[in-house]
């Protein structure tokens, strides 16, 4: 069986992270935020999965990893999707850049 | 019975009076004030006389205690009874006993009533203790109280001007002396290593051994010293200035100080410190001649004035300088005799004249006249107290006066004698002017209604009198001179058989004063004025005492003034300025570090703050707010820090 070699998955997760840094960094809408930090989870997520198929002794660590990583998201989408309605609230508002509290 | 002991009270009881008028005088005793004093004098006569008749028999009490220790030396009062002080302390506790109960009588009305009685209380006092003594530091101090107390009683009707610069005037006055006597004292002290009267006495009359090593130098010092003091408070020449003008103050207190006691208290000085005197005799001409002077002078003034108490003081000064004239021809017996007899009659005419005061209203004898059948006793005692004064025998002031001339005229200063014998003439003249003014011939002021004065007031007077006729006694020729061997017993000094000579030109001159003095103001008054214009320039010398007020005040006070001044720019401009400039000088110093505190350390602060701010101005704009801008931050920093650890550059 043919693998596909670490490099290719490695850039592949490399672009996933750099699509969801750009996300984050450019989204106005929290919604979007949260799902572009999905995407940088997931890319790190991909490289756990392939360094563990490929250089790791026992194969099952970074499956492991994931799963608590997958779960840390769940996670981190209900408090923040819990956040943002809390923001919606009293704001009336989702945008970032509207929401500046901690300016100085 | 009264011990010796008892003495204590004697000062005591009207130290009390004092204390009890002065506390609660006006506001509770009111007119019940004098009687305090008045019993407060009556007990003291009640325990000193009792003392004094033992004296009298012979007896000398002397006690001490110690008062004060300074280092090895003792500090000791107590007191001393001998024939000197108890001839003094009997004469001053009756007459000032009489003085009071008058006084209560005068003064009544007054609205400083109680505080009258609180002074003259003090000032009995004062004289008593001072009588009995036994050291010259108890003695200043009494002294000094009694100079206190004439300066209040002096200036006591001090509304008016004149009263209150007489009180000052006789303040400073005496001060003079007193400051020579303090000096006088602390010289004996040097000098002999002791104030005490009888440790002086003993040193100084001991044997030649025991005073080879006295300094005779300072001894002579401290004697002329000490004698400044009788100058001042005996107003003696040429500080007599005082006692005329003492005049403003009630006439009791005329009568009380400056006739009868405290000006004895610069006779008694000389008498107490004696031995002093005799120990350098150099000094004896110096009193001799001071007292002559003052005699001769003060009744030549006498002659020319028109004030009732004004004669009257010029001629207890007259008077004075006749006893101080006695104690420089070392005649103690006739000094303290005339002392003694002086102080009653001269009370007596003090009294008497203020009664014709109280009962006229004026003082000026110009404007009285005719008085005799309104005011019998007054004018009756006063005619007594004028012959004893004058010296017709058998009164008191001849048996004294003739003392006094005979131990001039035995000791052989015969100018002494033939000027006292002259003042003696003047003496009998200008109180018999005033008898005659002021008595007899036609009321010449139709204003003034007399009116006897209330039995409060003649009593005394009548028992004044009664001294003044019969107190010659013991000092006479009748009774061998009685009074001045009592006195010799302490102090030797030469006696001297009474002379016929003496006493007939004593008679001579006291009648042929009184003579003259009748036939110009009895007969022929227009030859007063007559008399006043042949001899003007001697007129005007006496009638303005010498020009002695002029002359200090031109050439003592003035330069003094004048220095004063001097003092006072130099210390307006100076000292004041020196203070000025160092205020200002702070000021101006203040001024700077107030500007180094406002603009370099202020500016220091603030500067801190506002770099901190401008910092601040920059770095905040990092803290937008915007999520995505931390996250930006936080993610560019990851990628450096990645850079640079894994040396990618």
């Amino acid at each position: 069986m043919n693998l596909i070699p670490l490099n290719h998955i490695l850039i592949f997760s490399l672009a996933l992270f750099g699509i969801g840094i750009y996300g984050i960094l450019t989204r106005r809408n929290i919604i979007g935020i949260l799902i572009s930090i999905e995407l940088v989870l997931n890319a790190a997520n991909i490289n756990l999965i392939a360094f563990s198929k490929t250089t790791s002794l026992s194969p099952e660590t970074g499956l492991v990893f994931v799963l608590f990583v997958i779960a840390i998201a769940a996670i981190t989408v209900a408090v923040g999707l819990a956040i943002v309605l809390a923001l919606y609230r009293s704001r009336k508002t989702i945008f970032a850049d509207e929401v500046h509290l901690l300016k100085w | 019975m009264v011990t010796a002991d008892w003495i204590y009270l004697v000062p005591l009881f009207p130290l009390m009076a004092f204390v009890v008028n002065l506390l609660w005088g006006a506001r509770f005793l009111k007119n019940k004030a004098a009687w305090v004093s008045i019993a407060a004098s009556v007990a003291a006569c009640a325990v000193a006389l009792p003392i004094c008749v033992k004296v009298f028999g012979g007896a000398r009490f002397s006690n001490e205690f110690v008062w004060l220790t300074i280092g090895s030396g003792t500090l000791r009062f107590g007191y001393l009874v001998d024939p000197l002080s108890a001839s003094l302390l009997s004469m001053v506790t009756i007459v000032g006993t009489l003085i009071q109960i008058y006084a209560a009588g005068y003064m009544a009305g007054d609205p400083r009533f109680s505080r009258f009685f609180a002074y003259v209380s003090l000032f009995m006092f004062a004289m008593l203790t001072l009588t009995i003594a036994n050291n010259f530091i108890l003695f200043f101090m009494a002294w000094e109280i009694m100079g206190l107390c004439s300066y209040l009683l002096i200036g006591f009707y001090f509304e008016k001007t004149s009263a209150a610069k007489a009180g000052f005037k006789a303040f400073l006055t005496t001060r003079v002396g007193d400051v020579g006597f303090l000096i006088g004292m602390l010289t004996l002290f040097a000098t002999l290593g002791t104030l005490d009267f009888s440790e002086i006495n003993s040193l100084l009359t001991g044997t030649s051994q025991a005073r080879l090593g006295i300094n005779t130098g300072l001894l002579a010092m401290s004697a002329l010293c000490i004698f400044c003091g009788t100058i001042g408070k005996s107003a003696q020449f040429p500080l007599h200035v005082w006692l005329p003008d003492a005049m403003e103050g009630p006439t009791p207190v005329s009568a009380l100080i400056h006739a009868a006691t405290m000006v004895a208290a610069g006779v008694f000085l000389i008498a107490r410190s004696f031995v002093i005197f005799m120990a350098v005799p150099g000094t004896m001409p110096v009193v001799t001649t001071i007292g002559c002077v003052t005699a001769f002078m003060a009744a030549f003034i006498a002659l020319t004035q028109t004030d009732i108490k004004r004669i009257l003081a010029y001629s207890t000064i007259s008077q004075l300088g006749y006893m101080v004239t006695a104690l420089g021809m070392q005649g103690l017996g006739a000094g303290t005799f005339h002392l003694i007899t002086h102080a009653f009659f001269k009370a007596l005419l003090f009294l008497a004249a203020g009664s014709v005061i109280h009962g006229t209203h004026v003082q000026d004898i110009r404007q009285m006249g005719g008085l005799f059948k309104k005011m019998p006793h007054t004018a009756l005692t006063f005619i007594i107290a004028s012959l004893a004064l004058a010296g017709v025998p058998p009164l008191s002031g001849f048996w004294s006066k003739d003392e006094i001339l005979l131990t001039a005229f035995a000791s052989g200063h015969s100018l002494v004698f033939w000027t006292l014998l002259l003042t003696a003439f003047m003496t009998a003249f200008y109180m018999f002017r005033l008898v005659f003014m002021t008595f007899f011939g036609k009321a010449r002021d139709p204003k003034v209604h007399a009116h006897e004065s209330p039995a409060l007031m003649t009593l005394p007077l009548w028992a004044l009198a009664v001294g003044a006729i019969l107190l010659g006694i013991p000092g006479s020729p009748m009774t061998h001179h009685w009074f001045q061997r009592f006195l010799a017993h302490a102090i030797h000094h030469p006696e001297y058989h009474p002379s016929t000579f003496v006493m007939t030109c004593s008679v001579v001159a006291a009648i042929s004063g009184i003579a003259l003095a009748g036939i110009i103001y009895l007969k022929n008054i227009h030859w007063a004025e007559a008399i006043a214009k042949t001899f003007r320039p001697l007129y005007q010398l006496s009638f303005n005492k010498f020009y002695f007020d002029e002359i200090y005040s031109r050439y003592i006070i003035r330069p003094f003034n004048a220095v004063g001044a001097i003092f006072f720019k130099f210390d307006a401009s100076i000292i004041d300025g020196a203070v000025n400039g160092a205020g200002t000088g702070s000021l101006w110093i203040g001024a700077v570090k107030n500007w180094i505190d406002q603009h370099i350390v202020d500016g220091l602060v603030n500067f801190m703050g506002t770099f901190t701010r401008l910092l601040n101005s920059i770095v905040k704009r990092l803290q937008t707010g915007f999520v995505q801008n931390y996250l930006l931050i936080a993610f560019l920093s990851f990628l450096v820090f990645i850079i640079w650890e894994l040396k990618l550059i």
